[in-house]
């Protein structure tokens, strides 16, 4: 048992995580729904009754209600991983990725998961924070309604069922990615 | 009730993506530079598995639980929206260090800060329900 709880609090290697991905795919399959987790952001907007400014937002969200726990669950999974399943929350990043964020202004690359300068709540007031944060959530979430799908319902589910049209759109991330880190993100952080 | 097997799938997927790091800004700065395989790694083989599942379903017509065959939603077709919505979604994804499912684990993990991250998204998201009409699908 102790090696078991051991292992679990353990950083995950990438043939722990990516398999067990599947497998909650698999599940929900199993349970009649498709995995999509930006859905549930257009779900939010109809609720909210965006069906009056624009009948793309009118539809039964209570067919989404399912969706919604699973977000509820995310959630909750989150916080006991950080509290009660990893007594060590730093990243063992490579030494390249280190040197070249120190290089773009990041004190501590992998002290922890999260940049404290960028993200960290002592900084609730700064631009960057808001920018990073406000900012880049509204770039996923226009984004991810533009293409019809994210990282699950594209880069898993779509490539899985070998779907050409995934494909396009995971060359459409990677495009948008390799931009910001490379030629924006240097800008950006100095705000 | 029935809905509380997706709430434990949840708590599954949300200790899954935190464990393996997937979660970590740092990791997905280090995937945008090709410095480690890790990212490369959990979605390869998230995919591999993915492809082995689906053609089980397939091949042996396998039903769900309420009996009713397991179908995989197709994608929607159209260079324009995949390639420039996708483009959108991967400048948000290298500033936030998150995709969808991560901005949601982030709330739990970090207590609070990335409930900014989802008021961003879901403004994104209304703003493209408004001028869809306008933009090449």
């Amino acid at each position: 048992m102790d090696k078991i709880i051991e292992f679990i609090q353990q950083p995950w290697p990438w043939w722990v995580a990516g398999p067990l991905i599947a497998y909650v795919m698999f599940s929900l399959l199993y349970y009649g729904k498709g995995f999509g987790v930006s859905t549930n952001f257009k779900t939010v907007c109809c609720m909210l009754g965006s069906c009056k400014v624009s009948d793309f937002f009118c539809f039964n969200w209570k067919d989404q209600i399912w969706n919604m726990t699973f977000i509820v669950g995310v959630i909750i999974g989150g916080f006991l991983s950080s509290h009660y399943l990893t007594p060590d929350l730093s990243v063992d990043i490579s030494p390249n990725t280190v040197a070249d964020l120190k290089a773009i202004g990041i004190a501590n690359p992998g002290a922890s998961y999260l940049p404290e300068e960028i993200f960290g709540a002592a900084n609730i007031w700064s631009l960057r924070t808001w920018v990073f944060l406000l900012g880049g959530g509204f770039l996923v979430g226009f984004g991810t309604r533009y293409a019809n799908g994210c990282t699950s319902g594209h880069a898993i589910s779509g490539l899985s069922n070998l779907q050409w049209w995934s494909l396009v759109a995971v060359v459409g991330f990677f495009i948008g990615g390799l931009a910001m880190t490379h030629f924006i993100l240097p800008y950006l952080i100095r705000l | 009730m029935k809905y509380v097997r997706f709430l434990i799938m949840g708590i599954l997927f949300g200790i899954i993506l935190s464990k393996g790091e997937i979660i970590s800004w740092y990791r997905i700065q280090e995937m945008f530079r090709f410095q480690s395989f890790h990212m490369f790694g959990v979605i390869g083989s998230a995919v591999v598995f993915g492809i082995m599942t689906i053609q089980f379903i397939k091949r042996t017509k396998l039903k769900d639980y309420n009996g009713n065959p397991i179908t995989v939603s197709t994608q929607e077709p159209g260079y324009a929206r995949n390639l420039i919505g996708g483009t959108i979604f991967g400048l948000g994804w290298a500033v936030t260090g998150a995709c969808p499912g991560p901005l949601f684990i982030l709330v739990g993990h970090q207590g609070g800060m990335f409930i900014i991250a989802i008021l961003g998204a879901v403004a994104g998201t209304f703003t493209y329900g408004i001028v869809h009409k306008y933009l090449a699908h």
